[in-house]
């Protein structure tokens, strides 16, 4: 692939952008024009607010603006439990991440380093990790608020459970492949084992770790949203989904436009912490 | 009977086969020893052993039989005063030419301040002649460079005995040559004990006391120990003009082209591993 110019692939998103807005907004116009017809039955399902509002027409990027504006403007207000700021919520949500991310990553790279550097406890605890890695997070909810009967501290227990493997899967594998000869150099200096752990394996290793680190942030800002539709009571989760229950849809808009934000800021974060590890041979 | 410096006792190297199959010999009963300040080269064809050998004098792997004694003390493990010159110069990519150094430096002095590392480092990139390279990452820099910083880090913790496996066989000849000169200086001025793996015929007669012939593996043998009594200083210029340089290189060129490969299926009676037979090939008979 040739390497394209950087502004003109921006040129060429901001057009992209505005078409694509200019026929979400022609769209919108015309179906207010015509007339859209509720299936009672469906109205039934969604609710009282379609039920008795009659129609809530998709709203146009118009409205939708406007509303992130008023988000904007005051993102951090309470007004009790069920109305609290977009700011508010996108704390609860990013604290509970990186508490179940943070604590994850205690546990998961120095478990990995041990079981990188010794292939028996490698092989030991493989088959454990291959039957729980691909469990989907949320399986464990049900488990976590039985146990914990904390919904906060399960959603950051289903984080956690979620984003360790990863990090250590790859902690295990860079420590695992760290080159012989550096090791053997560290051997011929007689460093200490956590010279050697510190000053080879670690810096050798990091890249791969940071690796699984991204990988780890982008799978627990997935679940996160997740896990507190489930649970509910706060976080970006519970407001997409308290918002659903209003039939607000310019929120729930706003809210998926702030998550795929943060996300992207998250795995932005990690991509540069990986730069600054990885070296070249 | 007296033991030399480094004495190599009866070694040997099996290795497992892959299906369980009986052990893979690769040498046995090798029996040799390095004076103190000697400089004595190993030369013999790929996958004999060499490798292997050095990596036993390093510490790096262990003897299945035998063992080597140093200075009178049987060796157990690497160790500060062996210091290894790898092949692959084994660098570590995420420091510089002088973060290289100075982990070395600080191995060997773990009490030291910054600055008295800092000194120490600078030293040893002057005398390899880094000082251009020194802020460099590995990957900046060129194979000459490369193992010109591992020579220093190797020589920096002041070893008494200094290993190097093919050091200069990934280099260009100039580049060799450069630093074939500047090795024979330091090892002559620091007056270390040096043992070196090389399939350079030229570099074995330049820097070697004397040079071992090893036969082709699997259970490859020193054959025959070479007396390179060409006269010291010697340098890369005038070397080959000695009288004698043409007998010693044609004796080494016979046996690596011819005789390895011969003497791997019968040695010559009465031949014994821990009395290698001398020759002389550069004193007129
Ligand atoms: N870790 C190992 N496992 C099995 N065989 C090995 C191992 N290391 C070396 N060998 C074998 O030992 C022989 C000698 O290897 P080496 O010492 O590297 O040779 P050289 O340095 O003379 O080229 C080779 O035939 C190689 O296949
Ligand atoms: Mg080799």
């Amino acid at each position: 692939m040739r390497a394209a110019r950087p502004l003109a692939s921006l040129a060429l998103s901001a057009l992209l952008l505005v078409l694509f807005v200019g026929i979400w907004q022609l769209a919108s116009l015309g179906s207010r024009v015509g007339n859209a017809v509720v299936d009672p039955e469906y109205a039934a399902l969604v609710g009282a607010a379609a039920a008795t509002g009659g129609q809530t027409p998709f709203p146009s990027p118009v409205e939708v603006g406007a509303r992130i504006l008023e988000h904007l403007a005051d993102p951090f207000y309470v007004r009790g439990t069920n109305d609290q700021g977009i700011g508010v919520q996108l704390a609860y949500s990013l604290g509970r991440v990186l508490a179940g991310y943070g604590i994850a990553a205690l546990v998961a790279i120095p478990l990995g380093f041990v079981i990188g550097m010794s292939p028996l406890l490698y092989g030991a605890l493989n088959p454990f990790i291959q039957v729980l890695r691909p469990i989907s997070p949320l399986a464990w909810m049900p488990l976590a608020l039985y146990t914990i009967k904390d919904s906060a501290v399960s959603s950051i227990f289903v984080i956690f459970i979620c984003s360790i493997w990863p990090m250590l899967i790859n902690t295990a594998f860079g420590v695992a492949s760290v080159r012989r000869e550096w090791l053997n150099v560290a051997r011929t200096l007689e460093c200490s084992t956590w010279r050697t752990a510190f000053c080879v394996i670690l810096p050798a290793a990091a890249p791969t770790i940071m690796t699984g680190m991204r990988i780890s942030i982008g799978i627990a800002w997935l679940v996160i949203v997740a896990a507190e539709m489930l649970v509910g009571g706060t976080g970006i989760g519970y407001f997409v989904w308290n918002q659903w229950n209003n039939l607000s849809l310019a929120d729930i808009l706003t809210a998926i436009l702030v998550i795929g934000l943060v996300g992207m800021a998250l795995d932005q974060l990690l991509a540069v912490a990986t730069r600054a590890v990885s070296y070249q041979e | 009977m007296r033991r030399a410096f480094v004495s190599v006792e009866g070694i040997a190297r099996r290795f497992p086969t892959t299906r369980g199959g009986p052990a893979q010999t690769v040498f046995e009963n090798v029996w040799f020893g390095i004076e103190e300040g000697e400089f004595v080269c190993l030369i013999g064809h790929s996958g004999c052993g060499k490798t292997t050998i050095l990596n036993i004098l390093a510490g790096l792997d262990r003897a299945s039989e035998g063992g080597v004694v140093v200075a009178g003390r049987e060796i157990e493990g690497p160790s500060l005063d062996r210091a290894v010159i790898f092949q692959s110069h084994a660098l570590l990519p995420w420091l510089t030419a002088e973060e290289n150094i100075a982990f070395a430096v600080r191995s060997r002095h773990p009490g030291w301040s910054r600055a008295q590392v800092a000194e120490e480092c600078q030293r040893w990139i002057d005398l390899v002649g880094l000082s251009s390279a020194a802020g460099k990452k590995p990957a900046q820099l060129s194979g000459g460079m490369k193992q010109r910083v591992g020579i220093a880090r190797a020589l920096s913790v002041r070893p008494k005995i200094l290993l190097m496996d093919e050091p200069f066989s990934a280099l260009d000849a100039l580049t060799r040559g450069v630093l074939q000169d500047e090795v024979n200086r330091i090892v002559a001025e620091t007056k270390l004990t040096a043992f070196m793996i090389t399939h350079d015929v030229d570099e074995a007669i330049l820097l070697a006391d004397r040079i071992l012939l090893m036969t082709n593996g699997p259970n490859a043998k020193i054959a025959e120990v070479v007396v390179n009594t060409l006269p010291r200083p010697r340098t890369r210029h005038d070397v080959h003009h000695l009288p004698g340089y043409a007998e010693l290189r044609n004796y080494i060129l016979d046996f690596l082209v011819d005789r390895s490969k011969r003497l791997a299926e019968t040695m010559p009676s009465g031949w014994d591993p821990r009395r290698i037979p001398e020759v002389r090939p550069a004193v007129p008979a």
